[in-house]
């Protein structure tokens, strides 16, 4: 096997200090194989989005090592060019389209920025690479020229997916992307995901506490609970023959016919 | 069983930007005492208005034709005291955000008591050990200090049993619950769901339950209707959902939805996206999105049309596309790829 695209080791974070310090994540190891898609679940407070953060250089990990390509990242990027070189390895999508846009810039106008502050292009060729990432996600002309009041929420998070992807990262995180959609929006998007991954060759982080939305977009898993790992594995198999039984009371949960929520409390 | 609860051919419209547009179209439904009755549907079909208008909490301006009747009374023609004892006693409201619909600058046991005082005119100290009974049923450890103390130092889970408590403090007829499990982890929302479940059968009280997700509407309801752009699409038995779908729309989703025990190559996903009840096209509103679709369904609006004993749908093409839809599902159950079953 090639040498892993991220490497993640002995990664914690803990915020405040003295008696009021709390570990967000602890200890957390994992790879991600170029081209892989590694799944986080968990529940709130799990530390999940602390670990992204860190990843993206949001958040100074307070111990452990970030490798992307086999290059340290622990620390956050010192200079405005090595913050660009770094956004153009590892991008993020947020859980929420309708606030973290901005609801004063036209969606195509979101893309052309991000192309004018990484890559030289002239005019004509920012517009073509603004269509073709439209294309991409599945925008026409009509909605790339609109302000993001006048997009529906799925429309919102394939303008921001498209901006994630316009510098061409190698990595996606995607934090909880999908979990305000609608249904039938949210097939039309983990749709998308997968396309763009197989024509693309980017690889996922996909953040979720959704375990069927991570059986439908992950090879692999790991399962964390409060700031540690709890297991880790390949998603058919850790789904299919939970080991812990943490994750086994995930799994059972989700709501289904004949569920009796009652013999869940009993395993709390 | 006894009627409590009956919808009848509700329409709600609502003043924006100086016209009205219709939310809710004629929604008619019914519930017995002590029943639950799930309500599905995707943002916009009118699932949150059916409930306001129920409470008669709609935003003012609203138009409102049709009938809402709860133990004999017509709902909209409550006035004054009538009201006041329709809203303390008859219904209570769970919503989704506990966070936002508790006072953030009251304690908890004030917001607790609140009810009993003005409604039942219970001394103080009896309304307290009335509240911190209730923290105890609904599986709150410690009750006399959480009376003591503010919503921000208690987690999503605690602040929605505090909800709970407070809704069936004056042990209402009728609970409508609107996504009250929606914001909250998995293992939690079983808590909140069993909860919910102990204080229903102990108060025998009915519920409205709404939720987006089918899965948790057919675990706990006994019966489930379906909202698409302001109107019921389907409604019957919550064990039938899943394998004998009674409307396009209903086995469409059941498919859209991902598995947790199989990956499909890709889902089946229904194109385009949720319409409102005032952008609803002539004809069929979810013609557009339905692959059953034909030229008589963009004609006139489907009438509600009843299916055998099971139940009602919209769908007018329904008793000729019954096999396919159920088909459709049950093969899924089989286990048969998503890929082959849309086709």
């Amino acid at each position: 096997m090639s040498e892993p695209l991220l490497t993640v080791q002995h990664l914690t974070k803990t915020f405040g200090r003295g008696r009021s310090e709390t570990t967000a994540v602890s200890e957390v190891s994992f790879t991600l194989a170029a081209g892989g898609s590694l799944g986080i679940v968990g529940e709130s407070g799990s530390g999940k989005t602390t670990t992204a953060r860190m990843i993206i250089g949001l958040e100074r990990p307070s111990g452990g090592r970030i490798a992307f390509r086999g290059h340290d990242r622990t620390q956050p990027a010192r200079s405005t060019k090595q913050f660009r070189e770094r956004g153009r390895d590892i991008q993020i999508v947020f859980q929420d389209p309708y606030t973290s846009l901005d609801r004063r810039q036209r969606a195509g106008d979101c893309l052309a920025e991000i192309l004018g502050v990484h890559f030289k292009l002239g005019r004509d060729e920012t517009k073509r690479r603004v269509g073709e990432l439209g294309e991409l996600v599945g925008l026409d002309d009509r909605q790339l020229n609109a302000f993001p009041r006048a997009l529906s929420g799925g429309q919102r998070q394939r303008v921001a997916i498209a901006r994630a992807l316009a510098t061409e990262p190698e990595i996606l995180i995607l934090d909880e992307a999908v979990s305000a959609l609608d249904v039938s929006i949210q097939a039309q998007i983990l749709n998308l995901l997968s396309d763009i991954r197989e024509k693309r060759g980017v690889s996922y982080l996909f953040i979720s506490h959704d375990l069927a939305v991570i059986r439908q977009v992950t090879d692999d898993t790991i399962v964390m609970r409060r700031g540690s790992v709890v297991e880790q594995g390949t998603t058919a198999d850790l789904l299919d023959n939970p080991r812990e039984s943490y994750t086994r009371l995930l799994r059972d949960s989700v709501p289904r016919e004949g569920w009796d929520p009652s013999t869940i409390t009993a395993r709390l | 069983m006894s009627t409590l609860l009956e919808v009848d051919a509700l329409t709600v419209r609502l003043p924006v930007k100086g016209e009205l547009r219709t939310v809710l179209r004629d929604v008619s439904l019914s519930l017995d005492e002590g029943k639950t009755l799930g309500m599905v549907g995707e943002s916009g079909s009118g699932k949150s208005m059916t409930a306001r208008a129920i409470a008669r909490l709609l935003p003012s301006g609203a138009t409102v034709a049709g009938h809402v009747q709860f133990a004999g009374a017509n709902v909209f023609e409550l006035r004054g005291e009538a009201l006041r004892r329709y809203r303390a006693n008859g219904v209570s409201v769970i919503f989704q955000d506990a966070r936002a619909n508790i006072n953030p600058v009251r304690r908890i046991g004030d917001f607790l008591t609140e009810a009993l005082r003005t409604n039942d005119g219970l001394p103080a100290k009896k309304a307290e050990q009335r509240a911190i009974a209730l923290l105890a049923e609904v599986g709150i450890s410690d009750p006399e200090r959480r009376l003591r103390q503010y919503p921000h130092e208690l987690s999503g889970g605690l602040l929605q049993r505090v909800m709970i408590a407070a809704a069936v403090t004056v042990r209402p007829r009728l609970i409508l619950a609107d996504e009250p499990t929606t914001a909250l982890d998995v293992t939690t929302q079983a808590e909140v769901m069993s909860i919910l479940r102990r204080m229903q059968q102990n108060y025998g009280m009915a519920m409205l339950f709404i939720t987006h997700d089918l899965e948790l509407a057919s675990a706990v309801c006994d019966e489930t209707i379906v909202m698409y752009a302001g109107m019921v699409v389907e409604r019957q038995a919550s064990n039938n959902l899943h394998t004998e779908p009674l409307h396009p729309y209903t086995a469409a989703l059941v498919q859209a939805r991902p598995e947790i025990d199989r990956r499909s190559v890709r889902l089946p996903a229904i194109p385009g996206h949720p319409t409102s009840a005032y952008e609803a096209p002539e004809g069929c509103a979810f013609a557009p999105r339905c692959r059953f679709a034909q030229d008589q369904c963009r004609v006139a609006a489907p009438p509600l049309l009843q299916i055998d004993q099971r139940g009602v749908t919209r769908c007018v093409r329904m008793p000729e596309i019954r096999n396919q839809l159920r088909a459709s599902t049950m093969l899924l159950a089989e286990g048969i790829s998503r890929e082959e079953v849309a086709r």
